[in-house]
């Protein structure tokens, strides 16, 4: 048997460790995942609340491996389009919707598509961190014992591998059963996303995550999602332009619940094709 | 001095007044309960139950009362939350902020609080002759959960409608279901759990109108949920009405007993609350 050794979790790496494990996991399935490209796309989306008609025709595609943000004014549908990846947004009053999300070629509003499933392969990070009332480690825990993932050994190995992996391990180690609502707001965001990462997702939504931190906590999250992005596709929403400058790879740009343009960053923001893209860029409206 | 200082003082000395007004009240109730109690309080009356003649002045206690008290108390406890938990998760979590079901559900579990519980009792007594079912401590148990079920639902509900709707949502993004979240919910409202929890021990165990035709009251201590079970609002009771002198000192002295009771279930009570507390975000 081959040595335990604690890296970085990707998803390559979590599906040899899961090898160590007794047979309660099912090792083929994990194999199976590791050339797996995510795959997001989504087709003619109309989005109603009640009325409202909030997201337009909208038309896009994720790439793996990428930092995607999505920018524009606020208020024009990016938290909504979000929520929609997960189906959290199917909770809200008087939603319709119409056209298609395909997550890994499987239409999440399909009838027959699980709804936990979706989710489990999308990691949320809102824009407030918002842990679980409970420790530290449970909070870490609590997702991957609704997986399934009952072994007391690989579980304390899950905690130590995500608190490691968002830089956190150092800094909570002696306290992993105090409650995580003690840790400072940055602390909390890097507990929320290990906590995501745990359940082993493919993308990681978050919503203007960086905006209620303060500068320091904000890098270190930043410094994350580039890191993170070589084995997840990264979908940020934000309303600072110079964090996507910083950090984006491909980048969509909403106005009024229209996609306007979407793009590599590069292109978008040295060479826009759209006079609104290039007016939002200039500061123009914001 | 400028007008807004002086508004601040004025309201100052009006909030002190009725704070004090309300410490005045409980101090001479108090002193009432302990001047009189205090002299007929002994440990007969806390670890034996009535001998006969006691309320003729006869020797004995009140354990009679005081275990029915607490077997009552435990019981629509239990019941309670068990009745009351489902139906605060089921209001704030699967029905809608602007249901008309939840809208309809508060409105009447606003009024089953402020039905006096003696119309409890009479509900359930004739529901007891339907039955054919005699006085008995399941009797009272059940009058008394009904009672307490509005006052935990109300309690707990106040806490829940101000889950932030972050965290159930960072429950569900895990591949939590609605009712796995239920875990996530019962740690963030524990504290409001544990307020209703003493709010509806301080209601039952004082509760004697209700109890009164449903558990009966008896000399022993009850030893199945179909035995009449003594409690104690009514043991003062029977005790007060008593023309002996001596009696009615022994009525205070239980007065005493049930108040200490209320006193350390609420220090065990707000204990528990810090601890649940620790949690919550
Ligand atoms: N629950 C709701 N009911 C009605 N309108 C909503 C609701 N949620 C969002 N909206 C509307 O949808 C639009 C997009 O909102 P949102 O996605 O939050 O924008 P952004 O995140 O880009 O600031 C806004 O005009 C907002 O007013
Ligand atoms: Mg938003």
């Amino acid at each position: 048997m081959k040595e335990f050794q604690y890296k970085n979790p990707t998803r390559a790496t979590w599906a040899e460790d899961y090898s160590f494990l007794n047979n309660d996991l099912d090792n083929s399935k994990l194999e199976g995942d590791k050339n797996k490209k995510s795959n997001l796309k989504v087709t003619d989306l109309n989005l109603y609340i009640h009325q409202h008609h909030i997201l337009k025709n909208v038309s896009l595609e994720i790439p793996d491996n990428k930092i995607t943000c999505i920018i524009g004014p606020s208020g024009c549908g990016k938290s909504t389009l979000l929520k929609t990846f997960n189906r959290l947004i199917d909770d809200t009053e008087g939603i319709r919707y119409d056209g298609s999300i395909w997550v890994d070629d499987v239409d999440i509003f399909d009838k027959k598509t699980e709804i936990t499933d979706i989710r489990k392969k999308m990691g949320l990070l809102s824009q407030r961190p918002c842990p679980l009332p409970m420790s530290i480690y449970d909070n870490i825990t609590f997702g991957c014992k609704l997986h399934g993932i009952r072994n007391k050994k690989r579980l304390a190995e899950i905690v130590e591998e995500q608190l490691k992996a968002v830089g956190l391990w150092e800094e909570v180690k002696d306290r992993l059963h105090a409650p995580a609502s003690k840790l400072s707001i940055g602390q909390q965001q890097r507990l929320c996303l290990a906590r995501g990462l745990a359940v082993e997702p493919e993308f990681i939504l978050a919503d203007e995550a960086t905006s209620a931190l303060d500068p320091i906590s904000s890098k270190h999250i930043e410094e994350l999602f580039v890191e993170l992005k070589k084995d997840y596709a990264i979908i940020l929403v934000t309303h600072t332009l110079r964090q996507a400058l910083r950090i984006a790879d491909h980048v969509i740009f909403m106005y009024l619940g229209k996609v306007i343009e979407a793009g590599p960053a590069d292109e978008i923001f040295n060479n826009p094709k759209e006079e609104l893209t290039r007016k939002y860029l200039e500061g123009a409206f914001s | 001095m400028r007008l807004k200082f002086i508004e601040e003082r004025i309201a100052k000395i009006l909030m002190s007044l009725a704070s004090l007004l309300v410490i005045l009240f409980v101090v001479s109730i108090l002193y009432t309960i302990l001047k009189r109690g205090m002299p007929a309080l002994n440990w007969d009356m806390a670890t034996k139950i009535p001998e006969g003649g006691y309320y003729n002045g006869g020797g004995g206690g009140v354990l009679n009362a005081i275990m029915g008290s607490l077997f009552i108390v435990l019981g629509s406890t239990i019941l309670g939350l068990l009745i009351s938990i489902p139906v605060v998760f089921y209001m704030n979590v699967y029905l809608s902020k602007t249901s008309k079901l939840a809208y309809i559900s508060r409105l009447a579990f606003d009024v089953m609080f402020g039905i006096p519980s003696i119309v409890y009792g009479a509900f359930a007594f004739s529901i007891m002759i339907y039955l054919g079912m005699r006085t008995s401590l399941g009797g009272g148990i059940l009058v008394i959960t009904l009672l307490v079920i509005p006052i935990f639902i109300r309690s707990m509900d106040e806490v829940a409608q101000h889950l932030p709707k972050d965290l159930l949502d960072a429950s569900y993004s895990l591949g939590a279901t609605k009712l796995e979240t239920i875990k996530v919910v019962l740690l963030q409202i524990a504290p409001g759990i544990a307020t209703a929890t003493l709010l509806s021990v301080g209601r039952a165990i004082g509760d004697a109108a209700g109890v009164m035709f449903t558990a009966g009251f008896t000399d022993s201590i009850p030893t199945s949920l179909s035995a009449p079970a003594a409690t104690l609002p009514l043991s003062v009771f029977f005790q007060l009405s008593s023309p002996s002198a001596s009696v009615q000192d022994r009525a205070y002295a239980s007065a005493l007993i049930l108040t200490i009771i209320v006193l350390i279930i609420s220090v065990l009570g707000r204990l528990v609350t810090t601890y649940f507390s620790k949690n919550k975000i």
